[in-house]
């Protein structure tokens, strides 16, 4: 694991990325520093976190898009395989130091704080408490960033999707007040995700029959919960996409609510990605 | 050392190999040959733990490879098709890497670099950027890759695949080195290098093994008769009773031609000289003159053909500068 670790390092401050990652970064939430604490000379910090997290859905897709996929271009992933180490040392590998790179700018974020505090009352608790929930944030992102490169052999194919991914993400709570909070609207919405997840499922597995099975039992569950779920089911859609929104819960922290229950969301949402990402590594193994 | 037996692997429908067993022992030099797509790089990737199997077994040393991966991939050094480097990297600092993923630490991993470079001859290029590399310094980097860690198997799949002639003979000298001091196991599908590198070889056809032994054995087992071909200044009818004479012949066949009458005759047993001096005398007694008489001996490249006929186009070009593509690309 450390000489994947090692050897990503190399590879990242070889390549132009992970300083382009960096830069915007910090020119990002500079910019937000620079209006909110210095021209309206507000003293929370916080907020200049809530203005910069919309950079994620440019830099994460930048940072991560070449981490399995050009391995597979390259086919430098037949080296992985053959080579003493699973596969999840070699995901972890790379996640670690996806993470590292994400640090260093965060570290010189992390002064942002202590150098208002010089010139006047910062709320430290807060901002500190944001700082920690964006580090979790981006880091969640990259994760869902290494899936989406391992899906595919082509950077461009998997930064595409994976703005497209973050951007819904972000929008995902203002997209919930528009969506059908009637139960017929979100039996159709759910229907529509089900038909695209049996799509995802047959492409990965290359097995129609194992898509159509899944399919018919999350159809037959669905409607069983439509016939007696009654009220429940009825504003699922915006209740879902407004959970499963990962900036939602980062906001609780800027607005000084230290939430337990996010920090476990996000550290769910990385395993599960890591762990989907070293599932569509194997899988590479068996067709 | 390395056992494979009734190893399968379907792709759908479409069978790449199919029930194959074979073991192999320790110190040779095989050579693994086929025509394109026989599934010679499939089994290799089988043999590696880079591909799973659908049905049968590969073991290392005792170590199965889907069992036990990390023991058995641990004794095998692994050169794909197409060498798996980073080009952005320096031959030191990937091998670096290869050699801390294979468990090699500090001085070892420092002593084991330096031994490897110096044995594939990577040292002039060792710090410059493996992008600005030659094909053949990076099959070169590639084949140094697999030595890091010592293992006692080094498969390489295709190793001289896309090099021009000079990289080829250089290439293969290091495969002949190499098979002094460990087992190696290469792929190709030009018989010439097999045959000049290999004590011994394995066909394959379609996803099965079709023969297996030293390239001398496997001539004499799996050849047809050998043949003695003559033209002589008489007719055809007179050469079929000359030759008829002549003891030990099993079968003939007369055509004519613009000297006289060519004629092909295959013998079973015996000394074809002796059969060459018999034939000489018999047409000098009778004053036609021989104007040739050669012994045709059967050779592996007519094995190979044999044993896989039903695709001749494989066989035509011996470098198929098709198969390099994405060999140059960055």
């Amino acid at each position: 694991m450390t000489a994947v670790l090692r050897h990503e390092w190399r590879l990242y401050f070889h390549s132009l990325t992970a300083y382009v990652f960096g830069a915007f970064l910090l020119a990002f939430v500079g910019i937000g520093a620079l209006m909110y604490n210095i021209q309206q000379a507000v003293s929370s910090f916080e907020l200049v976190l809530s203005f910069g997290c919309l950079i994620f859905v440019v830099i994460v897709p930048i940072l991560t898009m070449r981490i399995i996929a050009e391995e597979r271009k390259q086919k430098t992933d037949q080296l992985l395989y053959a080579l003493p180490i699973t596969t999840t040392q070699v995901v972890v590998g790379k996640y670690l130091a996806l993470l590292t790179v994400y640090l260093i700018p965060l570290a010189v974020i992390c002064l942002y704080p202590l150098i208002f505090a010089q010139y006047g009352d910062v709320y430290l608790l807060t901002a500190y408490g944001s700082l920690l929930a964006f580090f979790l944030l981006g880091a969640a992102f990259i994760a869902v960033g290494v899936f989406l490169s391992s899906l595919t052999d082509n950077q461009g194919f998997a930064a595409g999707i994976g703005i497209a991914v973050i951007l819904f993400n972000y929008y995902s709570v203002s997209l919930a007040e528009y969506v059908s909070a009637s139960a017929l609207g979100t039996l159709a919405a759910l229907g529509l995700l089900l038909i695209a997840l049996v799509g995802i499922i047959q492409y990965l597995t290359k097995n129609d029959r194992l898509g159509y099975w899944v399919g018919a039992v999350l159809l037959a569950v669905l409607v069983v919960c439509y016939f007696t779920g009654g009220e429940s089911f009825e504003s699922l859609l915006p209740s879902l996409m407004t959970t499963l929104s990962l900036f939602e819960r980062f906001y609780a922290f800027v607005n000084g609510v230290f939430d337990m229950t996010a920090v476990v969301y996000y550290l769910s949402v990385i395993v599960f990605f890591l762990f989907l990402s070293v599932q569509s590594l194997e899988k590479r193994r068996y067709n | 050392m390395i056992s494979v037996s009734h190893l399968t692997k379907r792709y759908g429908d479409f069978t790449a190999v199919e029930d194959l067993s074979f073991t192999i022992d320790d110190g040779h030099v095989y050579g693994f040959l086929g025509p394109n797509g026989a599934g010679k790089s499939t089994t290799m990737n089988i043999m590696t733990g880079c591909l799973s199997a659908t049905a049968g077994k590969v073991e290392i040393d005792g170590c199965d490879i889907f069992e036990e991966p990390k023991k058995a991939k641990s004794r095998i050094g692994y050169l794909p098709e197409q060498p798996p480097l980073y080009m952005s990297e320096s031959p030191l600092e990937y091998l670096r890497f290869v050699g801390e993923a294979k468990g090699l630490r500090g001085e070892a991993l420092q002593g084991q670099i330096r031994d490897v470079v110096e044995q594939t001859g990577i040292e002039s290029v060792q710090r410059r950027r493996i992008s600005d590399l030659s094909k053949g310094y990076r099959q070169r980097v590639g084949i140094a890759q697999a030595l890091l860690g010592n293992p006692r198997v080094i498969i390489l799949d295709e190793p001289t695949v896309g090099l021009d002639p000079i990289q080829i003979i250089e290439i293969r000298d290091l495969i002949r080195r190499l098979g002094e001091s460990h087992t190696v196991i290469f792929s190709s599908h030009i018989l010439s290098e097999v045959q000049a590198i290999c004590d011994q070889i394995l066909i394959i056809h379609k996803g099965r093994l079709v023969a297996f032994g030293r390239p001398a054995e496997l001539e004499r087992q799996l050849l047809a008769p050998e043949e003695l071909l003559l033209t002589a200044e008489a007719s055809p009818e007179e050469t079929a009773a000359l030759l008829g004479a002549v003891p030990g012949i099993t079968s003939l066949e007369t055509s004519p031609c613009r000297e006289g009458t060519r004629a092909s005759l295959r013998f079973a047993g015996g000394d074809p000289t002796n059969l060459s001096r018999s034939v000489f005398f018999a047409f000098a007694g009778a004053g036609k003159a021989l104007v040739e008489l050669t012994h045709k001996k059967a050779s592996l490249e007519d094995l190979f053909l044999q044993l896989t006929e039903d695709t001749p186009e494989a066989l035509g070009t011996p470098e198929k500068p098709a198969e390099t593509k994405g060999g140059e690309a960055e």
